[in-house]
């Protein structure tokens, strides 16, 4: 308890705080929707927000805030596969290249910095081109966790890299502790305040990426995410017809996602560990 | 001679690595994945109508299956595929046909590195010296303010941040124009009132590139010089009356800055991302407009070279600027 306590004393925690539980009530309540996010003219076409629809209707005939819940769960599902599953390719890679060392870690660090330094972006345009009939939450997902470890590993490696000269080190080598136990056991609790923060980041990144793509129109525009109702909004015009509530519901939607997610990330990691503040920021 | 075989030899060994991997990506992404370009290539050739005699569409199969260097085995046409690249041939555009790859490019380039390097420039200068300025002041009231906005602006993507400009500067109060890289009908002259609409055309892409960036090397540059004001020079300036002006200028920034040259480099590629996406979402008519074009007419082979060519550009950056760093820290020199 006081460990929240403090937290909340963060002005920046508090306001995240409260913004990722609305994102994430609004993802539960797609549970709840009384229509199919998939079918067309199921309401009247282009009604401005009223009390019967909360933030209007598309030109496609779909209620905007329904939609909008979808749209939240399915880009938080997308960002939370990207995230997870580079997390555990960003862990191996940097722990083997951080214990074991030598050429290892040469080849290692030579293919993340390699991936620091092409433009990802446009590799991207090309796989999705090439996968855009297959393309949905999972994959698109696992697309962006293949490509968006380097960094973090690089983080993760240079943690080890300290943590191995450390006298615990020698003690557990030298009592018989497996290499697995004690890199488990004794580096993970070390590790896991830059995990933790690496993930939120990565995240941030992958609904980011999504909306990016989405716009350009690389990938499947039926499956509802943050990016495919802004391409929506836009492939009609929204703007300049004046129908601000379409266009504005996906910006404002993302715009609390990205600050949300970035202030959670930063008031979090500046309580566990001051110091740390440098390499999250070089991020 | 020690610095060439110490450091300037692996370097570029490392800087062909890279390029290496980086186009072989390039070369396996259509091999890899369960597509087939060519009959993609077809069956829209066949979805726009076009009505063919039975042998001509298998004349059309062979001859993009050559274009795409996909006859023989995948080693045979790895090397085909080298071999064509060190002529410096990236082949024709599929839907501006006849066009060259290279042409294209060649005309959309200065406007991308025009953009690509005023935004960099300034976002990077201004933002480390107004970030180690707030860093020395932390407690002063702008700095604060400054820090908040970066807090807002720093996570945003670029097409999200560029996207809300546009909207508020060009659709809501209409200082800017919407879209283009210079008036239409405009002829590319040297007089003043050329450059004075391009200037003006680039203002809001430019504008959004230099915030992001800037709002980055602030928060970077902020902490750096936090962490060099409490090393024990400083202090010892401070004691032996050094007069402020100095401390900050010469002592504390220009050693903090070191890093970020470091950092300008790492992130090249992120920032060059950036600079194609905002692109886009202004219409300016440079890599990430012809990118835009390319994508939404399935343009492969378009898409191929300008990521070839980007991938050789950001490496080429990086080697340069990094063989330039003792030019900056004198401490470091290759010996």
């Amino acid at each position: 308890m006081k460990v929240l306590r403090d937290l909340f004393r963060d002005y920046r925690f508090t306001v995240s705080f409260v913004v990722l539980v609305f994102i994430v009530t609004m993802a539960v309540l797609s549970f709840f929707s009384p229509y199919d996010p998939t079918l067309w003219h199921v309401v009247p076409r282009d009604m401005p927000p009223s009390s019967e629809y909360v933030m209007g209707t598309d030109s496609n005939g779909q209620d905007i805030f329904w939609q909008a819940t979808f749209a939240v769960r399915n880009s938080l599902i997308i960002s939370l596969i990207s995230g997870i599953v580079s997390r555990v390719i960003a862990i191996l890679v940097g722990m083997i290249a951080g214990y074991k060392g030598g050429n290892i870690d040469r080849v290692l660090m030579f293919i993340g910095d390699s991936l620091l330094v092409i433009p990802l972006f446009l590799i991207f345009v090309m796989l999705a081109m090439m996968i855009r009939e297959h393309m949905n939450l999972v994959t698109l997902g696992l697309m962006l966790a293949v490509f968006g470890w380097a960094w973090d590993a690089r983080l993760i490696r240079s943690m080890v890299l300290s943590l191995r000269e450390r006298d615990f080190t020698m003690t557990a080598i030298l009592s018989g502790t497996g290499t697995l136990k004690l890199v488990i056991r004794e580096y993970m609790p070390f590790t896991t305040p830059l995990i933790f923060s690496t993930l939120i980041n990565n995240m941030s990144w992958a609904i980011g990426l999504e909306i990016t793509l989405a716009i350009l129109g690389l990938v499947n525009l039926n499956i509802p995410t943050l990016g495919t109702m802004l391409n929506w909004a836009l492939f009609y015009q929204s703007i300049l017809l004046g129908r601000w509530w379409w266009i504005l519901t996906p910006v404002i939607l993302s715009l609390l996602v990205f600050i949300a997610l970035y202030w959670f990330s930063v008031s979090i990691s500046e309580y566990l560990d001051p110091r740390t503040r440098i390499q999250r920021v070089g991020a | 001679m020690t610095f060439v075989k110490r450091y300037l030899i692996p370097r570029l060994i490392q800087y062909f690595l890279v390029i290496w991997l980086g186009i072989t990506v390039v070369f396996l992404i259509p091999r890899l994945t369960p597509s087939d370009p060519v009959m993609k290539m077809v069956d829209q050739m066949r979805a726009r109508g076009s009505t063919l005699e039975p042998g001509a569409m298998d004349d059309i199969i062979e001859d993009l299956t050559q274009m795409y260097g996909l006859e023989g085995s995948w080693l045979e046409q790895y090397g085909d595929f080298w071999a064509r690249l060190v002529q410096g041939d990236f082949g024709v555009s599929f839907f501006q046909f006849p066009a060259r790859v290279n042409d294209l490019i060649a005309v959309a380039l200065p406007w991308t590195l025009g953009l690509l390097l005023m935004s960099t420039a300034i976002s990077w200068t201004v933002g480390n010296i107004v970030g180690g300025l707030a860093g020395y002041y932390t407690r002063r009231r702008w700095s604060r303010v400054l820090d908040s906005v970066a807090m807002v602006v720093r996570p945003l993507p670029y097409y999200v941040f560029a996207f809300i400009l546009l909207l508020l500067f060009a659709y809501v109060v209409r200082w800017f124009p919407i879209t283009g890289g210079a008036s239409l009908g405009a002829i590319p002259t040297f007089t003043w009132d050329y450059i004075k609409d391009v200037l003006w055309h680039s203002a809001l892409p430019a504008l959004s590139l230099v915030i992001l960036g800037g709002a980055i090397n602030f928060q970077v540059m902020k902490l750096l010089v936090q962490n060099v004001n409490a090393e024990s020079y400083v202090q010892y300036a401070k004691l032996g009356g050094v007069t402020e002006n100095r401390i900050v200028g010469k002592y504390i920034i220009r050693n903090a800055m070191l890093p970020q040259i470091t950092g300008l480099a790492l992130s090249f590629g992120q920032i060059f991302s950036g600079a194609i996406i905002t692109e886009i979402v202004f219409g300016y008519p440079g890599l990430g407009m012809l990118l835009f074009r390319a994508i939404t007419n399935g343009d492969y082979n378009l898409i191929m070279g300008i990521t070839i060519l980007s991938i050789i550009g950001i490496t080429t950056a990086i080697l340069i600027l990094d063989l330039t760093y003792p030019l900056f820290d004198p401490r470091v020199r290759y010996t």
